[in-house]
C-alpha cells in the first residue's frame, strides 16, 4: 500500500514508530497522520454512525468532516486525519458520542 | 493578548499571498494556520499550474507552496501560529484561538479569511461505506503521505478535479476503471481529459452512481447512465470491482467564521454555496473583515493567490498603511482576476461575481 | 467529441499538425490545445517566436510552423501535457515522435513498447530512440519514439510492462 516510487515526490519518512489499535500492535512512521497509517496498514473502519452503527473511514482526510472520529490515549472525539502518529499511542474504535475529559 | 495589525486566517494560496502582500505594505501580520504546516492544499497538488508567470504557470502546486514560503519566512513582520485554530471573531476587533487546548485572545486591526473550501458529498446507496473518499482526501493520502487509497478506484466527477487525481493515482500507480460524471460534457479541461484517456481510463458522460456495495468496506458499484432529462436508463446499469470511489463533485467555502462573525451571506450555487458578499476591495458586509480564495467562492488556486495579494493589500490600506504605485498595483492584480475569469471556463464564477454585485448595489440603493 | 470523450477527433489532430510540405522538412511541434482556457507559458517557453503572443490569455495558442525547429523546450512546459515534436525525416518507414512522459518506471533507449493512441488503444510497436530527464524538465521527461509513418497520427503515448 505505501508508493515506495513516485514520478514526482519524494516520499521522506520519519522514524519508525509502534502504536496500538485496538490493541493490535502496529507500526507506522514519524511525520503521518493517524489516519494515513492506519490505512496503510489496511484498517479502513475508523468509526461507527451514531444511531444505525453503520462503519465509517475518513472522508475529507484534511479536518473538516469528522467522519474519523477516534479515541486516542483515552481521548474521545480525536480527527485522527489532522492528528499525527506518536510512538506508543493506543488508538481505539469510539463507542459512543464519547465522554468529556476530567 | 496578543496584537496584531492584519491578523490572516489560513495559509493555503490565498492565506500566503495576502500575508506577503499585507507585510510589504508595511503591516504586522499575523498568519493562523490549524494544521501543522502551511500551504493549504498545494502540497498535495504534483500537477503543474495554468494560468501565467505572474501566478506561476508550469509550476507544480508543491513547488509554489516552497517558494510563496520561503518569501514569508524572508519577511520580519510576518509571525506564525500554526497548530492554531480560530475560535471566534467578535466586534471590538478581538479574535479567539486555541492552540493544543490554550486559548488566547488577538486584538487586530483588520483581518483576511482565507479558509477555503471543503469537499461535497453525493447522495446514494451506501455512500458511507469506507473506501467511499473524498478525491482531495484521496490525493492528501497519496501525493503527502505517500499511501495508496486501494487497488481500482472509480473516480465520480470529470471537473478538474476529477481528472486531475486520476491521473495522479495512475502516477501512483493505482488503476482508475473509470471516471463518470452526470453532465453531459466534462467540466474541468479537455487537455487533463486528454491526459487520463490515452492512458486508457474511459470517462463516461451522463452517468452516475446507482449504488455502492460492500458490507464492512466497499467492494464495489453499479453505475447507470442518465437521460437527457438527468433521469437514470433501465437497462444501461453497469458493474465496477472497485475498492475504492472518489468523490469529486465540487467545493463548498468553509464559511463558520464569517457566519459567526454576522457577515451578510448569500446561496450562489455558481460560487459552491453560501459566501459572503464583498466588495471590490474582498472586504465582506463587516468593515476590517476581508476575505481572499475558496472562501469567497470556489475557483482555481491561480485565483486564490490573486485575491490574497488584493485582500492584502486592501486590508493594509485600510488601516494606513501604503505601498508605492499602489493604485497601479491594484489594477494590475484586478487585471490578473479578469483575465483569468474572462474566458469560456470563467462564465459560472464570472455570473456568481456579477450576482453578488447585483444584490450588493440592491442593498446599497436601498439604504438611501 | 471532444468535450464528453476526452479523445480530440482526426479533424482535431489533422489540424495541429503541421502541412504536409513542412513535415516532410524536418520536427515541428504539434499543439494539441483546442480549449480556451487561462494558460500561456507554451509562448513564454518559445525562444523562436514560433508560438505567437496571446492576445487574451484565454486565446488558443497559434503556432508558425515554418518559424518552429522542433526544438522541444515547449513540451515540458506545457501544463495540459499537449504538446509534442513530430519528425516524418527520421528514417523511411518511421517518423519520429518526442512526447512528454510522467510515468515510472521510464523505458530506456531500445526498448520495444506499446505505442498507444489518444484513447489508450494499442496501435503498434514503437522503438524508445531517447529518454531525456533534465533538469530543465522538472520531473516531466521527453521520450522519443519511432513510429510507423502510417500510425504517426495515431500514436500519442506508450504503454510498459502489462
Amino acid at each position: 500500500m505505501r508508493i515506495e516510487e513516485h514520478p514526482i515526490v519524494g516520499f521522506q519518512r520519519g522514524k519508525s514508530l509502534q502504536f496500538k489499535f485496538n490493541g493490535q500492535p502496529l507500526n507506522g512512521y514519524e511525520g503521518e497522520t493517524i489516519a494515513a497509517a492506519l490505512h496503510a496498514a489496511g484498517i479502513k473502519v475508523l468509526s461507527h454512525s451514531h444511531e444505525k452503527h453503520r462503519p465509517r473511514g475518513f472522508y475529507c482526510a484534511i479536518g473538516n468532516c469528522s467522519s474519523c472520529l477516534m479515541v486516542v490515549n483515552g481521548e474521545p472525539n480525536v480527527r485522527i486525519c489532522v492528528e499525527m502518529l506518536q510512538e506508543g499511542m493506543e488508538i481505539s474504535t469510539q463507542i459512543g458520542k464519547g465522554d468529556i475529559l476530567r | 493578548m496578543k496584537y496584531t495589525d492584519v491578523l490572516i486566517i489560513g495559509g493555503g494560496p490565498a492565506g500566503l499571498c495576502a500575508a506577503i502582500s499585507a507585510a510589504e505594505a508595511g503591516c504586522k501580520v499575523l498568519l493562523v494556520d490549524r494544521n501543522r504546516s502551511l500551504g493549504g492544499q498545494l502540497v498535495k497538488q504534483t500537477h503543474m499550474f495554468f494560468g501565467s508567470e505572474k501566478q506561476y504557470a508550469s509550476v507544480r502546486g508543491i513547488d509554489i507552496s516552497k517558494i510563496l514560503l520561503n518569501q514569508i519566512h524572508d519577511k520580519e513582520n510576518i509571525e506564525i501560529l500554526n497548530d492554531t485554530t480560530i475560535l471566534g471573531i467578535y466586534e471590538d476587533g478581538v479574535i479567539t484561538a486555541e492552540s493544543s487546548g490554550i486559548y488566547m485572545k488577538i486584538k487586530v486591526k483588520s483581518t483576511i479569511v482565507a479558509t477555503g473550501a471543503s469537499e461535497k458529498t453525493l447522495a446514494f446507496p451506501n455512500n458511507d461505506l469506507p473506501g467511499v473518499y473524498g478525491a482531495g482526501a484521496v490525493q492528501t493520502l497519496m501525493n503527502e503521505h505517500g499511501i495508496k487509497p486501494g487497488k481500482n478506484v472509480l473516480m465520480v466527477g470529470a471537473g478538474n478535479i476529477g481528472l486531475i487525481v486520476s491521473y495522479q493515482l495512475l502516477q501512483a500507480g493505482v488503476k482508475v476503471a473509470a471516471i463518470i460524471d452526470a453532465a453531459p460534457n466534462i467540466g474541468g479541461y479537455l487537455v487533463h481529459a486528454s491526459k487520463v484517456r490515452r492512458s486508457g481510463v474511459p470517462i463516461y458522460t451522463r452517468h452516475t452512481v446507482k449504488q455502492a456495495y460492500g458490507k464492512d468496506e466497499l467492494k464495489g458499484a453499479t453505475i447507470h447512465k442518465l437521460d437527457e432529462n438527468w433521469n437514470p436508463i433501465e437497462g444501461t446499469e453497469m458493474d465496477l470491482d472497485i475498492d475504492v470511489m472518489c468523490i469529486a463533485v465540487g467545493l463548498s467555502p468553509l464559511c463558520e467564521l464569517l457566519w459567526q462573525a454576522g457577515c451578510e451571506m448569500k446561496y450562489m450555487n455558481e460560487l459552491g454555496g453560501y459566501v459572503p458578499l464583498r466588495n471590490e476591495r474582498m472586504e465582506t458586509s463587516i468593515p476590517g473583515i476581508f476575505v481572499a480564495g475558496d472562501v469567497g467562492g470556489v475557483e482555481e488556486a491561480s485565483s486564490a493567490m490573486v485575491e490574497g495579494y488584493l485582500a492584502g493589500i486592501n486590508a493594509a490600506q485600510s488601516i494606513g498603511h501604503t505601498v508605492c504605485n499602489i493604485e497601479e498595483k491594484k489594477k494590475d492584480l484586478h487585471d490578473q482576476l479578469h483575465a483569468l475569469r474572462s474566458g469560456p471556463v470563467g462564465t459560472k464564477i464570472r455570473e456568481g461575481i456579477t450576482q453578488l454585485q447585483t444584490v450588493l448595489e440592491a442593498a446599497a440603493s436601498s439604504s438611501l | 467529441m471532444l468535450a464528453s470523450t476526452g479523445v480530440p477527433t482526426r479533424v482535431d489532430i489533422e489540424k495541429a499538425f503541421p502541412n504536409e510540405v513542412r513535415m516532410n522538412q524536418g520536427a515541428a511541434a504539434v499543439i494539441e490545445c483546442f480549449q480556451n482556457i487561462p494558460c500561456n507559458p507554451c509562448y513564454t517557453a518559445c525562444n523562436r517566436n514560433a508560438i505567437k503572443e496571446f492576445q487574451d490569455i484565454n486565446d488558443l495558442p497559434l503556432i508558425d510552423h515554418e518559424q518552429c525547429n522542433g526544438c522541444g523546450l515547449c513540451i515540458s512546459k506545457c501544463p495540459g501535457l499537449a504538446i509534442m515534436v513530430v519528425d516524418m525525416t527520421y528514417s523511411e518507414h518511421e517518423g519520429l515522435l518526442k512526447i512528454p512522459y510522467e510515468f515510472i518506471p521510464l523505458p530506456v533507449e531500445g526498448d520495444i513498447v506499446r505505442g498507444l493512441d489518444r484513447s489508450g488503444k494499442h496501435m503498434c510497436d514503437v522503438k524508445v530512440v531517447k529518454v531525456l530527464n533534465t533538469k530543465y524538465l522538472d520531473r516531466t521527461p521527453i521520450i522519443s519514439i519511432a513510429v510507423p509513418k502510417e500510425y504517426i497520427h495515431n500514436v500519442r503515448n506508450i504503454g510498459m510492462g502489462d
